[in-house]
């Protein structure tokens, strides 16, 4: 058994920023990631961070309040407007402590931080470094762990890199650690813990067609949900108007943001066709933007029924070399085109899960000492849309919020029992699965099972969304939920097993789907990501709530919860 | 070419359009999906095992447009479950999945495998790291040279109360070295790691010089002194491996004469011949 004060799941830019948070304050914190925390799915982020720096020429004005008022509007007020405000009006300082640690944030011409205008915001807000903000981000953050390491005498951080988390430990509503497996050994050990901060990221995998890295699968959101907390609003996944046709690699915002056109196959800027984007055209929010093409497509006025084209050329090999060199390579790797010559062909495809572990502005679950942050938490500030830059944010802010909070609490003395015998039995029942797992004489592989997954998700609980398609998707998840129970297993051994994960990884997803689709088909009206084409309108009246879903042993039980609406009233979205 | 990271030399790194690119653009395409066979020839060798390294080839049907990596993934799920190797990103920007394909070193998530002249893949894990499992190595030591060197910002004094300032062609100097993902492509290729193994190795010694060439870093002496011993920047014959095999295009080989150059200006005085 390992002990430690405090343990941060994941080693993305929620996670790493919880770590040193947590670090800042003393205590002792081990950051537990699956994979080594710079080939986590932030170093994948492109286009930017938000803060009202107010750098840019036409960015004067701007104000942390403006981009609160952004970004509520934006999340088609579902959003809790107070975590919404924490959240912007922080972000400067963020910005700033980014800076002073070395991020090499792009420049204008008088060599402060460079920003750009983004999709739904009023002014040109997003800092960003080219295209790979999120590359360095993430390792910025990653070289101030490597200072900590240096700095302290104590082993005050400590690093399990490709561990891969099993389950978390509660105890009458008291978390209490968390099982891990040691990926090369396969060996289980419980690590013991005052506090737990998820920081696990996104669930993209559960779809085909999604810009997510390979691992961002439901096991995170899983763990805690079969504790006991309730996921929040998981009926609102985004799709990115332009992910590359084919693999799905993301095109990122700033190609919109620094000018680029969307044209369908008349060679038409078609999005002046449609009423909710005719005015902002290319740098109308994404859920807009998505549903347009998706029409253009439907109405036959796209390429071989899945794509419409991206035109960068205008914007000329200077301007893409020096703000896109990044789009460029991947248009070229894995789409064949260059975007300085050619049309590149797009498609919107799952990008972001708006909802995730249900939490209070304070990064605090409903279970004592378990905090969650960044992708995989759900605070909320996107609602049912989040606007582009705006997650990367969250994830430092709530990041640093989760550190804090949990750091105040194990000053204050941590949780009132501690029971290492609760470890053991955990540990047993997750030693007890993966023999099941290992001995499995199903015949279900694994790989089908995600495909018809896969399949479901981007048919049926896509853009567009219907009562019975959704019907059918819930009754496919379950089906898929039965065959799941028959698994077959190729690689009976217990260490690196990377077969072995993946099922780990597939059951977590089949889960997390299945509350997605419940969601959307109890949430009978059209808002932000879930455009109902049965219920087209907003209902604030019956639907400005937030959904709550429960796993209970006899199925998953859906309450809803109020909105925090106290600082600007709900009205419609226009762009 | 040993120039610093100037303006023409960033402009040298625009990728050329290659033919395998236009290949690669026909996946999924409805009509034209094209499946052939190929062979991968894969290494194999469990350091928990009493047994002897070997290849083992498995038929792979690919498809145009696929990649190596989904090579990989095919494997595991059909063929063989116990294939071990890394991946995440599956888009060229992580860094995991760096090894030895076909004689050269790249990124299998990015590499097409109708790229590839031949018919066979043959891929080994990288080369002066422990095998741990088939193409899965031990990045310890790698991952040691890079903390070594002080991987962070040292300004020296506190930030003002906003951003510090950074002119744009101070910014300029940075592209091409922030951009490393540490794949260890370099690490992997490079003959001197061969011979001694203590040897800082491209990746950190790029690193290095990200910060050196930071206009807001204030240590540049602390940080050439410490390559400036037996394992840092002297070690390098100047083989090119690493810049040949980067797959960021990037040219740690540059990186370590602008050092070599600092260091030799800084110790004879030649400081202003010698930037
Ligand atoms: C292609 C792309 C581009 C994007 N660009 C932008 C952008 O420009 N601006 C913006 O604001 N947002 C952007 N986003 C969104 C943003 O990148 C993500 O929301 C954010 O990076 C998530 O960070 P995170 O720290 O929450 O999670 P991640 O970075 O995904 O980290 C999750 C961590 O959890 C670990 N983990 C997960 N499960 C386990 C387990 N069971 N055991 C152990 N460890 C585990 C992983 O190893 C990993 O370290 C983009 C997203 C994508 C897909
Ligand atoms: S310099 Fe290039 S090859 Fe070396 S680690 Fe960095 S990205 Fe990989
Ligand atoms: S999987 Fe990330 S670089 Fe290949």
């Amino acid at each position: 058994m390992k002990y430690l004060d405090s343990i941060v799941i994941g080693g993305g830019l929620a996670g790493l920023r919880a770590a040193i948070a947590l670090n800042q304050r003393n205590i002792k914190v081990g950051v537990i990631s699956k994979v080594h925390p710079l080939r986590s799915h932030s170093i994948e982020a492109q286009g930017g961070i938000n803060a009202s720096l107010g750098n840019h020429i036409r960015g004067g004005h701007d104000d942390w309040k403006k981009h609160a008022f952004d970004t509520i509007k934006g999340s088609d007020y579902l959003a809790d407007q107070k975590s919404a405000a924490k959240l912007t009006q922080s972000a400067v300082e963020c910005i700033v402590e980014m800076e002073h640690w070395g991020c090499p944030f792009s420049r204008t011409e008088d060599g402060k931080i460079a920003q750009r205008p983004f999709g739904g915001a009023g002014f040109p807000r997003t800092c960003f470094a080219s295209d790979k903000t999120g590359h360095v981000l993430l390792h910025t953050l990653f070289e101030q762990i490597v200072k900590f390491e240096h700095g302290s005498e104590r082993q005050q951080m400590q690093s399990f890199d490709e561990w891969f988390v099993t389950s978390v430990v509660i105890d009458d509503g008291c978390c209490q650690g968390v099982i891990a497996m040691n990926v090369v050994t396969g060996e289980l050990e419980e690590f013991k813990s005052d506090a737990v901060i998820f920081a696990t990221g996104g669930v993209g995998r559960i779809y085909g067609r999604t810009t997510n890295a390979l691992i961002n699968s439901g096991r995170g959101m899983s763990m805690p949900f079969w504790a006991g907390v309730p996921l929040k609003d998981m009926e609102f996944i985004q799709f990115h108007p332009t992910t590359l046709y084919g693999t799905n690699v993301l095109m990122t915002e700033g190609c919109r943001g620094e000018g680029g056109f969307l044209l369908n196959n008349k060679g038409e800027r078609f999005l002046a066709f449609y009423d909710d984007s005719k005015k902002a055209m290319e740098i109308a929010p994404r859920d807009i933007v998505s549903r347009n093409i998706q029409k253009e497509i439907h109405a036959g006025r796209g390429f071989e029924d899945a794509y419409v084209h991206l035109d960068l050329r205008h914007l000329g090999e200077k301007k893409i070399m020096e703000r896109l060199p990044g789009i460029r390579v991947l248009g070229l790797n894995f789409a064949g085109v260059d975007p300085i010559y050619e049309l590149v062909p797009i498609q919107p495809g799952q990008h972001y899960a708006m909802g995730g572990i249900d939490t209070n502005i304070n990064a605090e679950t409903r279970v004592i000492g378990l905090y969650a942050a960044g992708e995989c938490a759900c605070v909320s500030v996107h609602g049912a849309n989040r606007l582009g830059g705006n997650s990367l944010l969250e994830t430092l802010i709530y990041g640093k919020i989760a550190g804090e909070s949990a750091a105040d609490y194990i000053t204050a003395g941590g949780p009132p029992k501690k029971d290492e015998g609760i470890m053991k039995d955990a540990l047993k029942r997750d030693e007890d699965k993966i023999n099941k797992f290992l001995r499995s004489s199903g015949k279900e592989k694994h790989s089908e099972i995600k495909m018809d997954l896969n399949n479901i998700m981007d048919d049926k609980v896509g853009i567009f969304r219907e009562k019975k398609s959704l019907e059918k998707a819930l009754e496919g998840v379950r089906e898929l939920k039965d065959r799941f129970k028959n698994i077959k297993i190729l690689n009976r051994e217990r260490r690196l097993n990377q077969e072995l994960i993946n099922i780990m990884e597939l059951e977590g997803n089949l889960d997390i789907a299945e509350v997605i689709v419940m969601g959307a088909l109890a949430r009978e009206e059209s808002r932000g990501s879930q455009s109902r084409t049965d219920f087209p309108k907003r209902d604030d009246e019956n639907w400005l709530k937030h959904t709550l879903a429960y796993y209970t042993p006899d199925g998953i039980k859906t309450e809803y919860t109020d909105v925090d609406v106290s600082m600007y009233e709900p009205k419609e979205r226009k762009y | 070419m040993l120039t610093s990271f100037s303006k023409e030399v960033s402009e040298s790194f625009i990728p050329k359009i290659r033919d395998e690119w236009k290949m690669a653009k026909t996946k999924n395409v409805k009509g034209i999906r094209v499946m052939e066979k190929r062979t991968f020839r894969i290494f194999r060798y469990d350091s928990s095992k009493n047994e002897s390294p070997g290849f083992q080839s498995f038929e792979v049907p690919a498809e145009k447009g696929m990649t190596v990596l989904e090579g990989l993934i095919y494997i595991q799920d059909n063929l063989d479950g116990s294939l071990a190797f890394r991946s995440s990103c599956r888009a060229g920007v992580c860094g995991s999945c760096a090894m030895h394909i076909n004689g050269k070193y790249c990124l299998a998530c990015e590499t097409q495998i109708f790229a590839l002249k031949s018919k066979t893949v043959t891929l080994r894990p990288m080369a002066h790291l422990k095998v741990i499992k088939d193409l899965f190595v031990d990045l310890k030591p790698f991952w040691e040279k890079y903390k070594l060197i002080k991987p962070y910002l040292m300004p020296g004094e506190p930030g003002p109360e906003r951003e510090r300032i950074q002119t744009a062609d101070d910014r300029l100097k940075l592209e091409g070295l922030i951009d490393c993902i540490l794949c260890g492509a370099c690490y992997a290729s490079c003959p001197v790691g061969e011979t001694h193994s203590e040897y800082l190795g491209p990746a950190a010694l790029l690193k290095v010089n990200r910060f050196v060439q930071d206009s807001r870093d204030n240590a540049e002496e602390e940080r050439l002194n410490a390559v400036s011993g037996f394992d840092g920047v002297f070690r390098c014959h100047t083989i090119f491996n690493c810049q040949e095999v980067c797959p960021k295009e990037l040219d740690p080989t540059g990186s370590i004469a602008d050092l070599k150059r600092k260091i030799i200006g800084k110790k004879f005085g030649l400081s202003k011949i010698y930037k």
